[in-house]
């Protein structure tokens, strides 16, 4: 019985191999894209998370020295024997490689190379090994004379070696960049500060920002991944719900017959399972394609946006098979529940006659609009009164799926309309007919219209970003060139040496203090006209940069101003004694922590011992400087960094994160297309009746054809128009809700009206490209296949 | 991470002469690298020789001790500071050789706290000096004008404690005048002892301070090639009895089930009796689980010569010393032909 | 005369080479006259229908209407002679189901560009449709959607009606009365009438009578 039963409900997938292949190119597509973003982000944060676990300096308190300085070693000996537990720490560049000394001996139990990389204590110590990755290692050959042994599992372009090794590379014997403190202190220990009182104290988890930072960027990705799943499960709903209504005549057949109901139900979700395995594997390797050519792009984007090493190369991990698997299955178990549901309450005596996709009148229907106008009215709430990041991301999801279930509804009024102003009655027809095809389409219409959105909300997200960045690049990277020097002494004679040359010098000071009882830097600013002329502000006091120089007030970033529920006018405690008000909030996009500025000369007073080792400096002619600076004052050139460049890079940076953008949105569109097509090719089939007396009425196949092909592109047409507005709510919500819950900072949203207008051409060529085929083949319907339709026979 | 437990393994294996199965560092019996090695009748130098011995391979200051608090209520601590070289040479900086090692406890009948720590030498982070005697790591330190009368102090997480130390005899020399043979095939050391010190000072507990008062056993060792290449591990006692005397006697577990045993007799009032291999017997009586581990906490001890024999047991019989390379390490209670206090360490059955 | 049909010959492609559906068919219809096409199953009464109004081309032959050669127009000229000059009636699947009645009524009209809201009306009265101009063709009995395909037809004011068993579908009653009611309106408007059909009963209401066996009239 269960053989026949099989064969019967697989005889309408052989004899609807276009159904079959919809329903697994739909499953494939939506776990492709989902696998793939899914790949790139794990393989992101397994670099990240190498990072961390390389060093895993940022599960431990640290304690620096004032900026541009090192720790002595006779520091480290007075903790260690005041009972502070602290590890030193080295760290410089080699060879583009960042070397990091540890003491094996005192470093926390879990820091240190990573792997057992069989190498016993006595080696290790009397002729310390550099442990890197392979690339790494290449990179380090030739470059040290320490022995280098690969432990794949350290991050990318970072190496681990004994603490002798960089104090004797880079010169720095006896001194320390920083001081990890152990988790488990003795008791008895006297106060941090009557033992080092030169040092900062700085918190667990703020040494390792990376994963944090780039979560805006995983974000974009994620929302990519998840509507292109959304997307694709739509077209698998379509198709399994066709193929279930078509099925009906014969499930009633086989229970006449004497199949039982739950018999019958077990076959087709075991059938479905199968298809969605066989889908899910498709998927999962059209993911890895995905993946891998995004990822080198997403590398270079991450290491130049946040200076995170993200390997280049993917990774096959079992857990991405089975999640990949995992998903499509789940793709499949929402898409047939609805389907299976209905067969299973279908009574034995009811009417076969395929009622050909559910009609969008009466019950369903309402309770679609209902939902939906729930679904809005509570993003609406969620917007006006929600707080939090969980619940930024539920009104992005009450927008998005209120809005693709009001689609059918928006359409039909919008074609009822244009219909009672339709004077000729081609045109009455041709709206009429519209409105019918709409229950058909509206799953491939609500899966254009997410698409189209996300690809609105997310380029308008990444260039209100990019804008955003590149002005905030201009006001920052004012000065023409910048200056590293080595010591207090050099950086004197600098300021000496550069005063008649330049217009003016603007010394870089900073200290890590605690503001507002948040972790954040304060700045010595030098104010000059550069300032005064290249700095916006979010808010501002009137003469802000008068009371900032006169040491009246201070300048917060936005990111300070938000966590302390400060802005302009309140009062600011920039050390314990010392309140000032707050003249003016800055944006300062891409750091994570609170940052405030001060005049110089009030920051020398609060913190005398800091001085300033890095300058800008701004000139008429940078060539002259630049030369004077290496071949008069014997700069390195590595010490000196002209704006230029990195404005250049920047920008580079910005052209590999649109590629990216890019790239998606042509493969969440090609979804969305594709949806359109599979249904108006099954769609293809049922309208022959429905043409036929037209056709016999006198209207020629070739107009027939025509105005497929212009209903097609009307209802892009319409569903674009509705994509737009919903596309800057998603931006708006990403930008001023996820954004500032996420990273503590707003971003101000601009509109991109000429790139909306190629993303809808792009979405109508979408369309008709999709409609094409179906319309063609429509246009060349053999009249014995439209007569077939009034055939006396039937 | 894995690979620093190895290295703290291998550190651990270098400082400990017994601590793990002999396979597991073949080769440290023999003679190696350029190091010294330990002759017999040695002519000590003192306050020199109570200073480090860079070009020994390894070496120890090893102090332990028991005590009692206001209700009687006895208590142990341990003290140790181990050297081990690299190379037989020592220099400043952090291309130094030679490595330091800390272990500290303090054992209750109820609970066993214990501390550890390292420190690379060169540094000033560890060392030890002969005048003024100051032994340290980190904060933890042995110190005083001579090695007579000072003050001990170490601190873990959870416990600590501040000591003051007075001998109430001489130096005791082990073997043949502090050359101390570790096997048949000759393996020694240089091994000398403080037995006499009386003890005064606070525990740091995490119920509170406690005062004791007690007595404490310190011993110096130094070597290259301490144990053959088929001795698994030891068990090593050192006893003061009510009547003044003194027993510290050790078994040496051998890979075929033999064992060398070792010892010396401390008279009250200092004078010493070698005992040579076979006149010191040890035989566990019980073995208790500690932490999954088979550990001989109660035993019969017996010396024909001295019509020594009694039954040595464990005041907590927990006092495992949870390091990298664990060990057993704790105060014991003694009875049967003569009643006393001792201590008790355990190595080789993790 | 109305419609000449000469020679006229088609074939369709079978399993064993092609099938000769027709062969050299001759006949005419006159202004107001009304015709039954009867004969077997596979006579080639439909095709002969289906080429008279231009829904398919003829191999060999030509059908002149109203003094044009039907066979020799294009898709698009055979478009324009079935909206301008035809009235076609099928047995099922003749109403536009986007429409409701009162545009399926005045849908063939307008495409030809000779709607006359009046006699729309009038028509639609005349077939007890008036009180349904405003549904669906789903929401009507098989009898009504018949009503409204005649009322569609003759709405155009055509010269000549084809209709194809245009109560095939119907019970013996309803039919009757859909017949009748057809029959009074093309003589009233003075269209003529070609009907295919089967019953004999039916046949003997019509002026005269042709039959068909094996692609040849008796």
């Amino acid at each position: 019985m269960t053989a026949g039963a099989l064969s019967a409900l697989w005889s309408h997938w052989r004899r609807n191999p276009l159904q079959l292949f919809t329903l697994v190119a739909g499953l494939a597509l939506a776990t492709a894209l989902w696998s793939g973003v899914q790949a790139v982000n794990a393989e992101a944060r397994a670099s990240y998370d190498a990072a961390a676990a390389t060093l895993g300096e940022g599960q431990y308190d640290q304690l620096l020295p004032a900026a541009g300085e090192l720790i002595p070693q006779e520091t480290f000996v007075a903790l260690r024997r005041a009972g502070w537990l602290v590890g030193p720490v080295v760290e410089g560049q080699i060879a583009g490689v960042r070397l990091v000394g540890i003491d094996p001996l005192t470093a926390p139990g879990g820091m240190g190379p990573v792997g057992d990389a069989g190498i016993d204590l006595p080696q290790f110590l009397a002729n310390p090994p550099v442990f890197a990755n392979a690339v790494t290692a290449a990179k380090l050959a030739g470059a040290i004379d320490a022995p280098v042994v690969v432990v794949a599992s350290i991050a990318p372009d970072t190496a681990i070696t004994d603490i002798a090794v960089p104090q004797r590379l880079l010169g720095a014997t006896g001194k320390f960049n920083r001081l990890i403190i152990a988790p488990n202190q003795p008791i008895g220990r006297p106060a941090l500060a009557d033992v080092a009182p030169a040092l900062v104290l700085r918190g667990a988890q703020r040494g390792s920002e990376v994963g944090r930072l780039t979560d805006s960027f995983h974000l974009n990705l994620t929302a990519f991944g998840l509507l292109s799943f959304a997307v694709g499960i739509f077209i698998v709903h379509g198709a399994i719900g066709l193929a279930f209504e078509q099925r009906r005549t014969m499930i009633r057949t086989l229970r006449a017959l004497g199949m039982p109901l739950r018999r019958l139900i077990t076959l087709m979700a075991a059938e479905l399972l199968f298809l969605s395995l066989i889908g899910g594997f498709v998927g999962v390797c059209l993911g890895y394609l995905v993946a891998a050519s995004l990822l080198p792009d997403v590398a270079a984007t991450l290491k130049g946006l946040y200076g995170a090493q993200v390997s280049g190369t993917l990774q096959l991990r079992p857990s991405w098979w089975l999640s990949g698997m995992a998903i499509s299955v789940l793709g499949t178990i929402i898409a047939a529940t609805g389907a299976l549901v209905s067969v299973a309450r279908m009574p034995l005596l009811a009417s076969a006659q395929p009622r050909a996709w559910a009609t969008a009148r009466g019950i369903a229907r309402r309770v679609q609009i209902t939902v939906s106008v729930g679904l809005l009215t509570l993003a609406g709430l969620l917007a006006l009164l929600g707080g939090g990041l969980v619940m930024g991301f539920a009104l992005l999801a009450c927008l998005l799926i209120g809005a693709a279930l009001a689609l059918p509804l928006v359409l039909d009024i919008a074609l009822r309309l244009a219909s009672t102003s339709a004077r000729s009655v081609t045109a009455q027809w041709f709206w009429a007919d519209t409105r019918q095809q709409l229950p058909g389409l509206s799953l491939a219409l609500m899966a254009l219209l997410l698409a189209m959105a996300a690809n609105v909300g997310v380029s308008t997200m990444v260039s209100s970003f990019r804008l955003t960045f590149t002005g905030f690049l201009d006001q920052r990277l004012a000065s023409d060139l910048y200056i590293n020097t080595e010591s207090p002494a050099q950086a004197a004679a600098l300021e000496t040496f550069v005063a008649p040359r330049v217009s003016e010098t603007m010394p870089l000071l900073s200290a890590e203090v605690e503001l507002a009882g948040l972790p954040a830097e304060i700045y010595g600013a030098r104010i000059g006209t550069t300032y005064r002329a290249n700095w916006k502000f979010l808010a501002a006091a009137p003469q802000v940069w008068d009371r900032v120089a006169d040491g009246d007030a201070v300048l917060v970033n936005e990111q300070l101003a938000r966590r302390a529920g400060l802005w302009v006018g309140d009062d600011l405690a920039i050390a314990p004694d010392h309140v000032l008000p707050i003249a003016g909030v800055f944006g300062d996009y891409g750091n994570p922590i609170g940052q405030a500025i001060t005049s110089e000369v009030l920051f020398a007073t609060l913190h005398p011992d800091v001085r300033a080792l890095r300058f800008g400096l701004r000139t008429q002619d940078v060539a002259a400087l630049q030369t004077a600076l290496t071949e008069d004052f014997g700069l390195p050139e590595t010490s000196i960094t002209d704006q230029a460049q990195i404005k250049a890079f920047s920008l580079g940076v910005f052209e590999r994160t649109f590629t990216v953008t890019a790239a998606l949105n042509v493969l969440t569109l090609s979804v969305a297309g594709f949806a359109i097509f599979m249904s108006l090719l099954t769609l293809a089939g049922m309208r022959v009746p429905q043409l036929a007396p037209a056709w016999a009425l006198g209207m020629t196949r070739a107009r027939l054809g025509q105005l497929e092909l212009i209903r097609a592109i009307v209802l892009a047409s319409l569903t674009a128009l509705m994509a737009l507005p919903l596309g800057l709510g998603l931006a708006w919500v990403l930008l001023a809700v996820v954004n500032v819950e996420a990273f503590g900072w707003q971003l101000p949203m601009y509109l991109f009206p000429r790139d909306y207008a190629v993303m809808g051409l792009f979405a109508l060529a979408a369309a008709a490209l999709a409609a094409a085929w179906p319309a063609h083949k429509l246009a060349r319907t053999p009249p014995a296949d439209l007569l077939k339709v009034f055939a006396n026979a039937r | 991470m894995h690979a620093k437990a190895a290295l703290l393994a291998m550190l651990l294996a270098l400082c400990m002469p017994v601590a793990a199965p002999a396979q597991g560092f073949a080769g440290m019996g023999s003679e190696a690298g350029g190091f010294a090695v330990p002759a017999p009748a040695p002519e000590f130098d003192f306050p020199a020789d109570h200073g480090p011995h860079p070009d020994y391979r390894i070496e120890w200051w090893y102090l332990t001790a028991n005590m009692t608090g206001p209700d009687g209520t006895p208590y142990g601590l341990q003290w140790t500071l181990f050297r081990s070289a690299l190379a037989p040479f020592a220099t400043t900086g952090w291309d130094s050789p030679q490595v330091w090692l800390g272990h500290a406890a303090v054992t209750t009948p109820k609970a066993h706290y214990t501390s550890e720590r390292l420190a690379r030498g060169g540094t000033g982070q560890a060392d030890v000096t002969p005048a003024p005697f100051e032994a340290w790591i980190d904060e933890w330190h042995m110190r005083g004008d001579t090695l007579d009368a000072v003050r001990l102090h170490a601190a873990g997480a959870q416990f600590s404690y501040d000591v003051s130390l007075t001998a109430q005899g001489p130096l005791v020399f082990h073997g043949q005048d502090g050359y101390s043979v570790k096997s048949q095939q000759g393996q020694a050391s240089y091994y000398y002892s403080q037995p006499f010190y009386a003890l005064e000072g606070t525990l740091t507990l995490p119920q509170g301070d406690v005062p004791v008062i007690g007595t404490a056993w310190l011993d110096r060792e130094w070597s290259s090639q301490p144990l053959a290449s088929d001795q698994t591990g030891w068990d090593w006692f050192s006893i003061s009895f009510e009547a003044g005397a003194k027993l510290m006697g050790f078994r040496l577990r051998q890979a075929d089930g033999s064992y060398y045993t070792s010892g010396t007799w401390i008279a009250a009032e200092g004078g010493t009796t070698t005992l040579p291999d076979g006149s010191f017997d040890a035989t566990p009586l019980d073995i208790t689980d500690v932490g999954g581990r088979a550990v001989p906490t109660r035993w019969q001890v017996r010396v024909p010569d001295r019509a020594v024999d009694i039954t040595v047991e464990a005041i907590n019989t927990q006092a495992w010393m949870d390091m990298a390379i664990p060990y057993w390490e704790g105060p014991v209670r003694v009875s049967g032909s003569h009643n006393g206090i001792g201590y008790l360490e355990m190595t080789g059955y993790d | 005369m109305l419609l000449t049909v000469r020679a006229l010959e088609k074939s369709y492609a079978g399993a064993e080479g092609r099938v000769p559906v027709l062969r050299g068919i001759d006949m005419e219809v006159a202004a107001g006259e009304t015709l039954a096409l009867t004969g077997e199953s596979g006579s080639g009464k439909s095709t002969l229908l289906h080429l008279i109004g231009g829904l398919d081309t003829a191999d060999a032959g030509s059908i002149v209407m109203n003094e044009q050669d039907i066979s020799r127009l294009d898709d698009t000229g055979r478009a324009a002679v079935r909206r301008s000059n035809l009235g076609i009636i099928f047995q099922q699947f003749n109403l536009i189901p986007s429409l409701d009645v009162a545009a399926n009524i005045a849908f063939q009209a307008r495409l030809a560009g000779m709607y006359d809201a009046d006699s729309a009306t009038g028509l639609a009265q005349a077939l007890g449709l008036a009180d349904h101009l405003h549904k669906f063709p789903e929401q009507l009995s098989g009898g009504q959607q018949q009503r409204v395909a005649i009322a569609r037809a003759l709405a155009a004011k055509p010269s000549l009606i084809l209709a194809d068993e245009p109560t095939g579908n119907l019970d013996e009653a309803t039919a009757a009365e859909v017949m009748a009611q057809m029959l009074a309106l093309v003589t009233k408007t003075g269209a003529a009438l070609v009907m295919v059909t089967h019953s004999p009963r039916l046949a003997g209401q019509m002026g005269r009578q042709l039959h068909l066996r094996q692609g040849q009239l008796a």
